[in-house]
């Protein structure tokens, strides 16, 4: 019955969002992504979460008639859908740009064979960095693997435009790239959506001359790819997603994706546009009659000049790079100061009363017992600290400032074993080799990182910090984790037992709230010159919790608060120093309490792990029963902000 | 173009800045406007600070609010409004929630929060302080912040003749649409 209810006022809700829209959607760039695949009667999705691309996925499997997954890393998300492909289903993958190059290798050889039913690729670019390690230009990839490439400049875009790449990918036999970028991805605006159509599942027919890329076949499909190309460029030329938006005959401004609409916040009527939503190939007679239209052109492109070199190669004359930055974002600032030299005034602050806001390990963060111990060991240890991508990455910054490099995804045991043959080498032998990943990169490309170290030995330390989640891009379920995307029981892959089958001797799973059990294990593998892998094996404390998690963790799991007994506190800041953002030094007022002056406080987002009482040395810090009961049971600790 | 409004909200995550930039959007597009909006999150999510951007007018082609050009500052947060004035405009104005939420490297004793962040704020731009958090509580409702910014926002810049409640309805559960009617109108009250 409340069931009902619930559903009949969501249903109003939605009622009143549609009446504001006038029956259009406001939609992210992802969103609508998502549903143009859906439109286009997509059977087959499977991604890897990551920023910007984690809602994409997210979104579609929302739809019971598509098969929606998490694939343990790109490469296999790539692959499943180009399988599911060839099987005669329409079928997409979708990543951040950082995901392609696993990816690359399947995509590189798939664009020889083509494909049965439509498959599309989505890279998510990130041109400036918001939450990325570099800023690579995956158009290249299109260039590279001779694909098509689609470039939407907004969430309607995004939707037509995955249809169109479907129905394109069919017609022309080729895997699709759609290249979108942050700003695309995460802004909204408004959509007209459509139903989905269901083009029937095609046939598979056995023709190894075109799946089978044997040399003697691949060499008959490299001639095919050429005259695909000449084909592509025919389409180039005429589609729609291509066009000349005539205005001012002085000047021209060539742009895709995102950088079209920052343009026309700049040149506004001032310019003639050629807005060029297809790239790879460009459409060469559309170029030439633009450039008839237009004195001069400017080429507005995020990252690398990769159309600025094609036109140039034509013998157009371009003002591109380095006029515009080859890195960062072309946001209308930036474009305003290249083109004009000028710049909206802007005020200046006193940057040294400004105090940055990192991210931090939330509270009751399963990482922080581990990193703090592991801090404390390489104080006194020399020790080299490989680390990994996810949330565990901060375990960098204050106050642990455990971790001296991170290369990629799945790298930490891989490359604590090259440097550690390198200390070898250089007789450093006092020093300790530490790699730290997370559940969820493991599943990615970390256990073969970890078969590197078992197979080619040191005495490297591995360890693996199992939260049970995907905890950086937003608790996405993983293959670990016991459930899959669309929150169905799956079997939990058992990291111990995974180590243990790969032939790791020296293996720990430990609670890393326990500070004692961690620095032990700590001890003992630092002691031990064979690989140690060590599992910490605690959930995420922003986690969907379910009810496997209650019975192995116990019921009061995140459900404890923690208060300060001031009579008690000296004010020492040994709390401080376990670098919780529930706890913080009071002054005010507190001068008669202690010599310091200060006490400590807990805030109400303290779910209760105990780390802070464990290195309280007066017993200060203790668990109330009372405050517990008054939350009911619930922490204060909010979802971030994005999934409210 | 040059009727674009463009207004920032910034805050600490967890604080609801993104349903208060939800908010207006919907109210927004209800009168007419074209209107973009967009977000910032990824690492911001771990205790970092939040920003959207809304773009609103005629006709409006960039969601991104450039430096210098914002009409609008709304901040959940007093370091977070001075972090944020150089994407203002001269004669912008700030609503600034008057709570400090310290960064970790404030609460670990490394750096300190600078005790009249205010005062260097109204140095700086048009600055109107409100106890959003205390006016929320007061209500009985202490989730509410957002909803009473939003409510001063929508006070000084003129959107009054929008059915704001609509847009809330659309926004949240029936049961929460009376408090948080009453907390953005407290925001109105308020400026």
């Amino acid at each position: 019955m409340e069931k009902i209810l619930e559903k009949n006022l969501e249903q109003k809700a939605e009622q009143l969002v549609k009446e504001i829209m006038q029956d259009k959607i406001l939609m992210s760039g992802d969103e609508a992504l998502a549903r143009g695949a859906y439109e286009a009667g997509v059977l087959f999705a499977s991604a890897y979460p990551g920023t910007p691309s984690t809602e994409i996925m997210e979104s579609l499997a929302k739809y019971d008639e598509i098969h929606a997954e998490w694939a343990p890393n790109e490469k296999i998300a790539f692959e499943a859908a180009a399988g599911a492909s060839i099987g005669g289903v329409r079928a997409m993958a979708s990543m951040k740009h950082v995901g392609v190059n696993l990816a690359a290798d399947p995509l590189m050889t798939f664009a020889y064979i083509g494909v049965n039913g439509g498959m599309v690729l989505i890279s998510c670019d990130e041109p400036g960095m918001h939450s990325s390690q570099n800023e690579q230009d995956n158009r290249t990839f299109a260039h590279f693997a001779k694909v098509p490439l689609f470039e939407p400049s907004n969430s309607q875009e995004c939707l037509d435009m995955v249809k169109e790449a479907f129905d394109h990918s069919e017609k022309y036999d080729t895997p699709v790239i759609i290249r979108v970028t942050t700003r695309v991805c995460h802004s909204k605006s408004l959509v007209q959506t459509g139903e989905r159509i269901e083009p029937p599942i095609k046939e598979y027919v056995k023709n190894i001359q075109k799946t089978l890329p044997v040399p003697v076949f691949s060499r008959g499909r490299r001639k095919l790819i050429e005259e695909r190309f000449k084909e592509l460029a025919e389409y180039s030329e005429k589609t729609h997603l291509n066009y000349i938006e005539p205005s001012n005959t002085k000047v021209g401004v060539i742009a895709s994706g995102m950088c079209i609409n920052f343009a026309k916040e700049v040149f506004g009527e001032a310019a003639s546009y050629l807005k060029l939503g297809y790239t790879n190939p460009l459409p060469e007679n559309l170029l030439k009659e633009f450039y008839s239209q237009v004195d001069k052109v400017y080429v507005i492109e995020e990252n690398d000049p990769i159309m600025q070199n094609w036109i140039e190669r034509l013998g157009y004359e371009v003002i591109g790079k380095p006029t515009f930055l080859p890195y960062g974002e072309m946001t209308p600032d930036v474009i305003r100061h290249a083109v004009y030299g000028d710049k909206l005034p802007v005020q200046e602050i006193n940057e040294e009363i400004l105090v940055h806001r990192p991210p931090n390990l939330c509270s009751g963060c399963p990482h922080r017992g581990f990193f703090f111990e592991l801090s404390k060991k390489a104080r006194k240890h020399d020790t080299v600290i490989a680390g990994d991508i996810g949330c565990y990455t901060l375990g960098f910054g204050e106050p642990y400032a455990t971790m001296d490099y991170v290369v990629c995804m799945g790298s930490a045991f891989s490359a604590a074993h090259g440097t550690q043959k390198a200390f070898e080498a250089a007789g450093r032998e006092n020093t300790k080799v530490v790699g730290v990943m997370g559940d969820s990169t493991f599943f990615h490309t970390g256990m073969n990182s970890l078969i590197e170290v078992l197979y080619n030995g040191n005495d490297v330390i591995c360890v693996i910090l199992d939260n049970r989640t995907t905890g950086m891009t937003g608790q996405q379920e993983n293959p670990g984790s016991g459930r899959n995307i669309k929150m169905q029981d799956t079997p939990d892959i058992d990291i111990e037992t995974v180590v243990k089958s790969l032939g790791a001797k020296n293996v720990a799973r430990i609670n890393p709230n326990n500070l004692k059990e961690v620095r032990e294990t700590l001890d003992k593998a630092y002691a031990t010159n064979e690989p140690y892998v060590i599992i910490t094996d605690w959930p995420c404390a922003l986690k969907p919790m379910g009810e496997k998690d209650y019975e192995k963790y116990g019921k009061d799991l995140f459900k404890k608060r923690y208060t300060v007994v001031e009579e008690k506190c000296i004010g020492c800041e040994a709390c401080i120093k376990v670098g919780c953002p529930a706890i913080a030094m009071i002054k005010e007022g507190k001068e008669l309490v202690n010599k310091k002056g200060q006490v400590a406080t807990i805030d109400e987002t303290c779910v209760g792990c105990d780390i802070c009482a464990q290195v309280c040395p007066t017993q200060a810090i203790q668990f109330s029963a009372e405050l517990s009961k008054l939350l009911d049971g619930a922490s204060k600790q909010k979802k971030p902000d994005f999934f409210n | 173009m040059d009727d674009t409004k463009n207004i920032l909200l910034v805050g600490v995550g967890g604080q609801g800045t993104l349903l208060a930039s939800k908010l207006l959007t919907y109210g927004l597009m209800q009168a007419g406007y074209d209107v973009k909006m967009s977000e910032i999150h990824g690492m911001s999510q771990r205790g970092g600070d939040v920003s959207a951007h809304i773009r609103y007018g005629k006709k409006v082609h960039s969601s991104v609010i450039e430096k210098g050009s914002g009409d609008l500052l709304i901040s959940f947060e007093q370091m977070e409004a001075y972090r944020w004035v150089p994407f203002m405009r001269e004669d912008g104005t700030v609503i600034v929630n008057n709570q400090a939420i310290h960064p970790v490297a404030v609460l670990s004793g490394k750096a300190n929060y600078h005790e009249d962040i205010i005062g260097e704020l109204s140095k700086k731009i048009n600055t109107k302080v409100l106890d959003a958090r205390k006016e929320a509580e007061d209500l009985g409702n202490p989730r509410g912040t957002n909803m009473v910014l939003v409510g001063a926002a929508v006070k000084l810049l003129n959107l009054l003749n929008i059915d704001w409640k609509k847009a809330i309805a659309a926004n949240v559960k029936p049961q929460f649409v009376e408090p948080n009617m009453k907390t953005f109108e407290r925001g109105l009250s308020l400026v």
